[in-house]
């Protein structure tokens, strides 16, 4: 880690969180910790109410009840649903990042591969036309996108492609903490195995703390330390990833486990 | 007031629009003068012009001609074409007011395309007719967003445009509605004047108006304020230049038309803006057409 962080002062603090639509339930009384550097897993069924407790996270929705607390570069704690918006849209350009489960959601299509990548980069107030190319070139590379693609537009990438530039796109500035929600879905599982190793890699070189959202159990031990699971919109079990795999304590996490074909 | 016109007994009031509609509208000037380049939301009135022939800009010239105003219109800076011609027609019947084809002499100028090439005096009012105020609209295609981006000077997506620019044709090939910054604030829209045109605005003694009728807005440049077109750092802004002297009167240093003359690809340069090209024939300047004609 670059920074002299304390690692005892969780980088993001959930604490309660509430989010109900009418009279459906998203997520209830949601409390956890992330530490710099810790990559927590969500996992749980469709419907669980994963997706809306990241997006409560992210500062994407606001919840009901309970607080999202961020510990910034400088150690001051902000709370993600209270503080002013600018400076909510500065983190979530800045120190934070969000790959979304579909990459057309979080890729400009009409933009070439370079400018998706530069974009962050530019509104951080890059100037220079030549550095930021060789940044988004650089990034490119480190996401196993083939650089002479740089001038293409995503459309015209592979589903893979696009999930990977997305992903360059938004650790291109360097982020603190990043937000997934379902990195892998939709890929087939020689694209996962490769893009999975490439969040791996990229996790512990950058040392970046991490949220992924999943159902795929299989995501879930190979990229986060520990584990979240949710059914029905609340927290059933959490743990270290092997620990709740391995020997999970929970009925629903017991049947979630034992559903997992094993070639 | 009101202007009985000759032909058909009608009587308008002055400038065509009424006082209400004039006052709504010179609050929403003074506010865009008050904040340079923010697009002031205004209550556009139907025009008996269709929309994207100046509807933005007529409203706003009806709302701040008086009777001494000298107008002066012009189209893709000339005094003669269609658009010019009857906006002038237009303000000559409802308004009576005097007109000019002089840039010199105009006291209001209401323009589509272009910046006169003479230097705008202090005093001068130059009014744009502007058919897309929003400089974002085609890389974020909502309003809510784009008004947010505007409140937190959000602008780096304005350089992605100008990158891909630079991907794709090796320069910033875009060469009207090029984006400026204004007193270091707003990004503006200059409305699709040619980006020749852009170094004009910046510090103008001319007080600058732009009216949208379509998408009701208005926004302004206060006389001496900062217009920057913006650039990078390796790719800095550039106006087009021309091979060729203007053939009627020789500028070197004006934005000139091509005019295609036959079938045998022959072609003729020569300058934009009609004024300027006359009065410089009329000081005995002569360009290379001319002299073949002798």
């Amino acid at each position: 880690m670059t920074e002299t962080e304390n690692l005892q002062t969780p980088l993001l603090s959930v604490q309660s969180v509430t989010k109900t639509y009418g009279p459906h339930l998203g997520c209830s009384d949601i409390s956890f910790d992330l530490y710099p550097g810790e990559v927590v897993g969500i996992v749980g069924e469709s419907g669980s109410g994963k997706t809306t407790l990241l997006n409560c996270l992210a500062g994407r929705l606001t919840p009901d009840a309970g607080k999202v607390l961020y510990t910034d570069r400088l150690g001051s704690a902000l709370n993600v649903h209270t503080v002013s918006e600018p400076q909510r849209r500065m983190l979530m350009r800045t120190d934070w990042a969000f790959v979304h489960q579909h990459a057309r959601d979080g890729l400009r299509m009409t933009v070439s591969a370079g400018g998706n990548v530069g974009e962050r980069l530019m509104a951080g107030g890059a100037r220079h036309y030549g550095n930021i190319r060789e940044q988004a070139l650089d990034w490119l590379e480190k996401t196993e996108v083939d650089v002479s693609r740089i001038d293409d537009r995503p459309d015209t990438f592979s589903g893979g492609m696009q999930q990977r530039l997305q992903i360059a796109r938004n650790l291109v500035t360097g982020p603190r903490l990043v937000f997934m929600d379902e990195p892998t879905g939709g890929l087939d599982v020689s694209v996962q195995a490769r893009l999975l190793d490439l969040l791996r890699g990229l996790v512990s070189e950058m040392g970046l703390s991490a949220i992924i959202v999943t159902h795929d159990l299989a995501v879930a031990r190979l990229l986060s330390h520990r584990l979240v699971v949710m059914r029905r919109g609340q927290i059933v079990e959490t743990g270290l990833t092997d620990q709740v795999l391995d020997d999970p304590q929970d009925a629903y996490t017991q049947l979630l486990v034992s559903s997992v074909l094993h070639p | 007031m009101s202007t009985e016109t000759q032909d058909d007994g009608l009587e308008y009031n002055f400038a065509y629009l009424d006082e209400q509609t004039k006052r709504m509208i010179r609050r929403a000037l003074l506010k865009a003068v008050a904040v340079p380049g923010y697009q002031v939301p205004f209550a556009g009135r139907e025009m008996p012009m269709p929309y994207g022939w100046g509807t933005g800009g007529i409203q706003v010239t009806a709302s701040i001609l008086e009777p001494d105003d000298v107008l002066k219109v012009i189209d893709q800076g000339a005094d003669d074409t269609t658009n010019a011609v009857s906006i002038r027609k237009f303000f000559q019947r409802v308004a009576g007011v005097a007109t000019t084809e002089k840039t010199e002499g105009a006291t209001l100028i209401q323009t589509r395309h272009r910046i006169p090439e003479m230097p705008l005096h202090e005093g001068q009012i130059l009014v744009y007719q502007v058919p897309i105020p929003e400089p974002l609209r085609f890389l974020e295609p909502r309003e809510t967003e784009t008004r947010k981006m505007h409140a937190l000077e959000e602008y780096g997506l304005m350089h992605v445009k100008l990158y891909e620019d630079i991907a794709r044709h090796g320069h910033i090939a875009t060469t009207y509605a090029y984006p400026v910054k204004v007193n270091d604030r707003y990004i503006m829209d200059p409305s699709p004047t040619p980006k020749f045109d852009n170094p004009k605005m910046n510090r103008c003694a001319a007080l600058q108006l732009f009216g949208a009728g379509r998408e009701k807005r208005i926004y302004a440049v206060p006389p001496y304020t900062d217009v920057v077109s913006l650039d990078f750092e390796d790719h800095p802004f550039e106006i087009q230049a021309w091979d060729n002297p203007c053939s009627l009167c020789g500028e070197t240093n004006s934005f000139l038309d091509e005019v295609i003359m036959d079938d045998q690809g022959t072609r003729m340069f020569v300058c934009s803006d009609t004024d300027h090209c006359t009065t410089r024939q009329q000081q005995g300047y002569q360009g290379p057409g001319q002299e073949a004609a002798e």
